[in-house]
């Protein structure tokens, strides 16, 4: 089947696309957005969070054809041009990223948390994160970066 | 034997074209005609559950039907004394709209998953799923739901109790989809506590609903992940309402002492059918619910104690 | 004659001891880092993988042809199609790259396809016909350590085992205590899954891609397997979503390759998380008994101990797990008389190799445990017990070693000690309290514990093996401005080091702009990243190098400038002399003629385990953490909240400081893993619960503020004097939280994870 859809502003289309295919599938390996990261493919570590119509979902757990005209963001279309986005600043600042595989995830839901609550406590921001596994840091860096960019938007 | 031999793309497909469709219908009745012409299709919400079944090469169905371009299914609204829920409603709209009228539903979409699970995941997928450790399903029982279920020119209601009939198990029909719940407003307080292993995102070991009625002072409990089905603990609401009646407490709105509390959580523990698997121990959930109903049971009757 | 002028030496930004952003940070949080997952090729075929069902059974027929027969399948592989060495590994080379006539344990690899799309590759993976003769496995290791088990492999079923006696074998004690404790089999679980990339060069020999923790025992092994010379095989770091040990081992590397050498196309693999769970080793499962004698006033007399490690079907790294559960089984302490006995044993359960504290996890649990058992015995503060017998500098190791360099196990016992405590939990908000949003309590039931564990362990490889680093530096000008390339094939897991190697040769060369070239094997060895060893030994690596530009660079200004100056030193990116000042920048000396050298780093010599005493100067180095651990728990659910995490390490000296807070919380995120909810659980050989659903890792709710207190000790034979910090968070943090529970339940708790079911005593344990 065919797939369009838009993706970080840009239409984007492909082809050939076998009906059992995730969103997730289609953005890595057929449309060039690796961004959003293969880790469990069971929805259980949020590391492929992107934006589904102004949702954030894991695009593991969306069927293809699904996202059919659908506006979707991924983590490649945070940053304007060469400037990173504040969250991704923060991330980078805070120490936030080691091997980095949960970090376009966990950006994705930072941003979306942001958006709701702009100034989140740290319950809420360990509420709005629980949905994103990361291996490496034991997450106290990643609070230091949420709190960091909510600082930076206050 | 679907074998290579007569396979034309290494993907399921054989000549004439069939493999694994895509079905996209944009209303109620389109759905339902495709499912009449497809009874194989799976229908699919928010793919929380199908998805992972499919990416881990478990489901490979002749179609999936998607449901999610679908209006009808993502409305809810109050009617008389019932809310209808459609199928489609995610979590997420449950938490932030719904809990003034069904706060044990809202309680227990809250513990679900992820914000990303529960911006997908619906009612209606927990209920096609039909799984013991659906964590909406218990809530939907204690208030007394009633699934509208309907297939190409008809549709049915029937109590969750008569719905759900086995582990994944449903009397959903090869042609018909679940279109709405239709759940009671709260008459009283409601309550919902899960087991997990992780303070969150965790698949429960155990689950409780428990509804009060104060209108008709009747109490109603479900169990989940505790039998092949959501269980209802009759013995212990039996208990329960007697044992407010007897005291007086309905009317004193005074608290329940501490032996009728451990009795209820013995009653609702009796009533569970546990298994040990790899999330528990059978002996673990029996203790677990005893004492998650004492503690819910309390909690919602300093609700009710506090109320006017 | 001129006042002699008195030089400042020139602060480097972004050198030794700051905390200098990772270089990979801007494309990470970009998404456009990529990750061996992420590879993509014109023309690019998938690799799928078919495994065994069985933990033990005879293959009595393969039949590829329905796989083959798959429209879009280009291949089908089996054990046949192995051109060279047949079997692999690190240490012995046990396991074969596709089985032939056994298979061991479930999840085995026995075939491999290659399609042009994923689904039609798994599908035809599913059609390969194996036709089994079905085997009782053999899944417990005291059954295969007993005599007339059935041998699993023909060097029987013992792969090491390590006998430790040291001093007096007949000491008696006046307190005994003695204790039987279980460790479960943990993951790795690193997010990003096994996977790669490898592309055939046309001419008979291969590139790969691949996601590793160590380039050249790949090559090795590749090398061996696809019967070419090393020159052949080139294989490219691609990015890494974690390691924690578990990529030490091979998992899609000689696979791989041998689809992209029948086919002629580039070959991608890429396992699921279930395939992953089949496709990596885990941590070892362990049983063991202690028996510790101590006099009354607390002092250890001694240490009996029987570790079993369960090594499952292959040797992977078990030889050196068992040696390290063994010389570090006592602990941090002065112990003057043991005897250890531990073993690594084969048996069908899936392989056990390497995992963050390689070896020191097991042991810490069950000695740090006794170490509490000891206390209530005696009656004696645990904390203070641990201090009486704390190792200092200078002290003995069970191994007859003495232990060189700082030892500060007591102060940073007390550090933990004096940490104040964290403030009650809010009763009000659920997400503070045990079941988080799960709602389980508001409150009721819930009661804080406090527990603490100190814990110890080797940095760098030990036994004698002549470990080593390679770099290469070149100082070259680059559009007017002095640049250094820096080349090692040094694995960037995560952990930074290649942030590390920017900022030593920041600080060695004075030199602001450094690149790091991709890690690859077309430079000598760097080893493994793992043992808390790469920034040690790389890092070395790269001092030695630059310290090798930097003496040919003051020649060469020296030889340019003529004696007048006398000596001449660098100072950022100026040449001086003491008489003259500033003489000389290095753009000027470098010019058109860039200065390279290639050093290696060897770190001190070590020396075998006698095999009858277990003595011997066996390990270079050793790091030392204490953790205190505060816990609310809900006695009557057996649910938990850890509340906050404590804890003090000496490490020789934080490069770079923020990245150290990082090994160090994240570390002890797996520690509070494996205490609380991380197991594989096997029945029968296999395994039950091989998803992110079921095998559950801490979330942000699960894991608690840490307060770390850094020390710098300095390690005289290190280079800045740093030591490893990677591991000694993972060791002692588990033991800590595991304290806590039992200070609030008062249960025995004895073995990890702890379940619900144990807190609220179903498995018939009691107070």
């Amino acid at each position: 089947m065919r797939i369009e859809l838009e993706i970080n502003g840009d239409t984007r289309s492909a082809d050939d696309v076998w009906e059992g295919e995730s969103l997730l599938f289609v953005l890595r390996e057929r449309l060039g957005f690796p961004g959003s990261k293969n880790a469990c493919e069971q929805g259980e570590c949020g590391s492929c969070s992107i934006y589904l119509d102004g949702n954030l979902v894991c695009a593991c757990l969306v069927l293809a054809g699904q996202a059919q005209g659908a506006r979707v963001t991924t983590v490649e279309g945070l940053a304007e041009d060469l400037d990173l986005h504040p969250v991704q600043e923060a991330y980078l600042k805070a120490g936030a990223v080691q091997c980095g595989f949960c970090t376009p995830g966990l950006i994705m839901a930072t941003h979306e948390l942001l958006e709701r609550k702009a100034q989140p406590s740290d319950a809420e921001i360990r509420e709005a994160l629980a949905g994103n596994l990361c291996r490496c840091t034991g997450y106290e860096k990643i609070l230091d970066a949420v709190r960091l960019a909510a600082k930076a938007r206050a | 034997m679907a074998g290579p031999a007569n396979e034309v793309d290494g993907l399921g497909r054989c000549q004439g074209g069939k493999g694994l469709e895509f079905l996209q219908p944009t209303s109620l009745t389109e759905a339902l005609e495709l499912k009449a012409a497809h009874p194989g299709a799976v229908p699919l919400a928010g793919g929380t559950d199908l998805m992972v079944d499919l990416n881990f090469d478990r489901l490979r169905p002749e179609a999936m039907l998607d449901l999610t371009r679908i209006d009808e299914l993502k409305q809810w609204w109050p009617h008389d004394d019932l809310i209808r829920l459609g199928a489609g409603v995610s979590y997420t709209r449950l938490v932030s709209e719904i809990g003034e009228y069904l706060p044990g539903l809202a309680i227990a979409s809250r513990t679900i998953g992820s914000p990303q699970i529960r911006n997908r995941a619906t009612v209606g997928g927990n209920l096609g799923t039909s799984s013991p450790a659906g964590d909406a399903l218990p809530p939907l029982l204690a208030a007394g739901a009633e699934i509208e279920v309907a297939s190409a020119g008809s549709s049915r209601r029937m109590p969750f109790r008569d719905f759900m009939i086995g582990p994944k198990k449903n009397a959903l029909a090869p042609e018909e989809l679940i279109v709405a719940v239709h759940i009671p407003k709260a008459r009283g307080p409601q309550q919902f506590s899960k087991i997990g292993t992780r303070n969150a995102m965790v698949i429960s070991v155990a689950s409780f609903a428990l509804a009060i009625d104060a209108g008709t002072r009747a109490i109603s409990c479900a169990i989940g992940s505790a039998g092949p089905v959501i269980l209802e603990a009759p013995e212990a609401d039996e208990f329960i309402e007697s044992s407010l009646e007897e005291s007086g407490a309905w009317d004193a709105r005074s608290r329940i002492d501490n032996s009728v509390l451990q009795r209820f959580g013995e009653l609702v523990a009796q009533g569970a059918r546990p298994i040990t698997d790899v999330r528990g121990t059978k002996a673990y959930r029996q203790h677990a619910l005893a004492v998650i109903a004492a503690r819910t049971l309390t909690w919602a009757w300093d609700d009710y104690m506090a109320s006017a | 004659m001129r006042a002699p002028t008195i030089q400042k030496r020139t602060e480097q930004r972004g050198g030794v001891g700051e905390s200098v952003q990772r270089p990979d940070g801007v494309p990470k949080t970009k998404g456009e880092f990529a990750y061996s997952s992420d590879l993509w090729a014109e023309n690019m075929l998938w690799g799928a993988t078919t495994r065994s069902p069985h933990p033990r059974a005879r293959i009595v027929s393969i039949d590829t042809r329905e796989a083959l027969a798959t429209p879009r399948v280009r291949t089908v592989l089996t054990h046949e199609d192995v051109p060279g060495r047949k079997s692999y590994g690190m240490e012995v080379p046990d396991q074969p790259v596709l089985a032939w006539d056994d298979v061991r344990y479930q999840g085995e690899a026995v075939a491999l396809v290659a399609a042009d799309h994923p689904e039609a590759a798994r599908r035809a993976a599913g059609r390969v016909k194996i036709e089994y003769e079905v085997l009782e496995p053999l899944v417990d290791p005291e059954t295969a350590l007993a005599d007339g088990a059935p041998a699993l492999h023909p060097s029987g079923n013992v792969i090491r085992h390590i006998r430790i006696r040291h001093g007096d074998q007949e000491a008696s004690a006046e307190v005994v205590v003695k204790g039987d404790y279980q460790v479960g089999m943990q993951d790795q679980a690193f997010l990003g899954p096994e996977s790669g990339l490898a592309i055939p060069d046309g001419e008979g020999g291969i590139d790969l891609y691949v996601s590793t923790q160590w380039l050249h025992i790949d090559l090795d092994q590749l090398a061996a397997s696809l019967d070419l010379p090393p020159s052949k095989v080139r294989i490219t770091l691609a990015g890494v979503g974690g390691a924690f040990g578990a990529r030490e081992d091979l998992s899609i590397q000689i696979h791989c390759c041998l689809l992209a050498l029948e086919t002629g196309r580039p070959v991608k693999m890429m396992y699921g998380r279930e395939e992953s769970f089949f496709g990596h080793v885990h941590r070892h499962p362990a049983r063991l008994h202690y028996e510790h004698g101590a006099m009354r006033d607390g002092r250890l007399v001694y240490v009996k101990a029987r570790i079993v490690l369960d090594g499952g079907a292959y040797a992977s790294s078990s030889t050196a797990v068992c040696a390290n559960a063994a010389c570090f089984s006592c602990g941090p302490y002065n112990v003057p008389n043991a005897t250890i006995d531990a073993y690594a044993v084969y048996t069908d359960n899936p392989p056990c190799g390497a995992m963050r504290g390689f070896g020191a996890v097991q042991t810490c649990f069950a000695y740090e445990s006794q170490m509490d058992r000891l206390a209530k015995a005696l009656d004696i503060d645990p904390v203070e017990l641990r201090r009486l017998n704390a190792m200092d500098t200078g002290a003995t190791m069970i191994t007859g070693q003495e232990v060189e360099g700082p030892a500060p196990v007591a102060e940073l016992l007390k550090r933990v000690r004096n940490a104040p405590l964290p403030p009650d939990g809010d009763a009000m908000d659920i997400r503070t309290l045990p079941g988080g949003v799960s709602n389980t309590t508001h409150g009721e039931g819930v009661k804080r514990g406090v527990g603490y564990a100190l814990g110890f362990k080797n940095i760098g490889y030990s036994e004698g093996f002549d470990d080593f680093s390679t770099a290469r530096v070149r100082l070259s000008v680059v559009a007017g401005e002095p640049q250094v390339e820096v080349h090692s094939a040094a694995s960037e897991v995560g952990q930074g080091v290649v942030t590390v190697q920017m900022q030593i040769a920041r600080t060695e060369l004075g030199v602001q702009q450094v690149v790091v070239l991709p890690a690859d094997t077309s430079i000598g060895s760097s080893g493994s990243s793992s043992a808390s060893r790469q920034t040690w030994m790389t890092g070395g690596a790269v001092k030695n190098a630059c310290e090798a530009v930097r003496a040919r660079l003051l020649q060469r200004a020296a030889q340019r400038l003529g004696k007048r100056h006398g000596k001449l030193t660098l100072d950022g990116a100026n040449i001086v002399s003491a008489g003259s000042g500033s003489v000389a920048s290095i753009s000027d000396i470098v010019g058109d003629d860039p200065i390279e050298e290639t050093k290696e780093y060897h770190h001190r010599k070590t020396f075998p385990l006698d095999p009858r005493t277990g003595q011997g100067n066996a390990h270079v180095a050793f790091a030392f953490a204490a953790h205190r651990a505060v816990v609310d728990v809900d006695l009557d659910l057996g649910l938990v909240r850890v509340v906050e995490m404590a804890t003090a390490q000496d490490v020789g000296k934080a490069l770079n400081p923020q990245a150290v807070e990082g090994q160090i919380e994240g570390g002890i995120a797996q520690g509070l893993g494996l205490a609380l909810m991380e197991e594989i659980q096997i029945s029968q050989g296999r395994i039950l619960n091989p998803s992110f659903t079921d095998y559950l890792i801490p979330t942000i709710l699960d894991m608690p503020p840490v307060r770390a207190d850094v020390l710098e000790l300095g390690d005289p034979h290190a280079p800045y004097g740093l030591k490893g910090v990677g591991e000694p968070p993972t060791i002692s943090s588990t033991p800590a939280i595991v304290a806590a529970l039992r200070d609030a339940t008062g249960r025995p708790l004895t073995r990890v994870p702890v379940r619900p079911d144990d807190i609220v005593g179903l498995d018939g344990q009691s107070g």
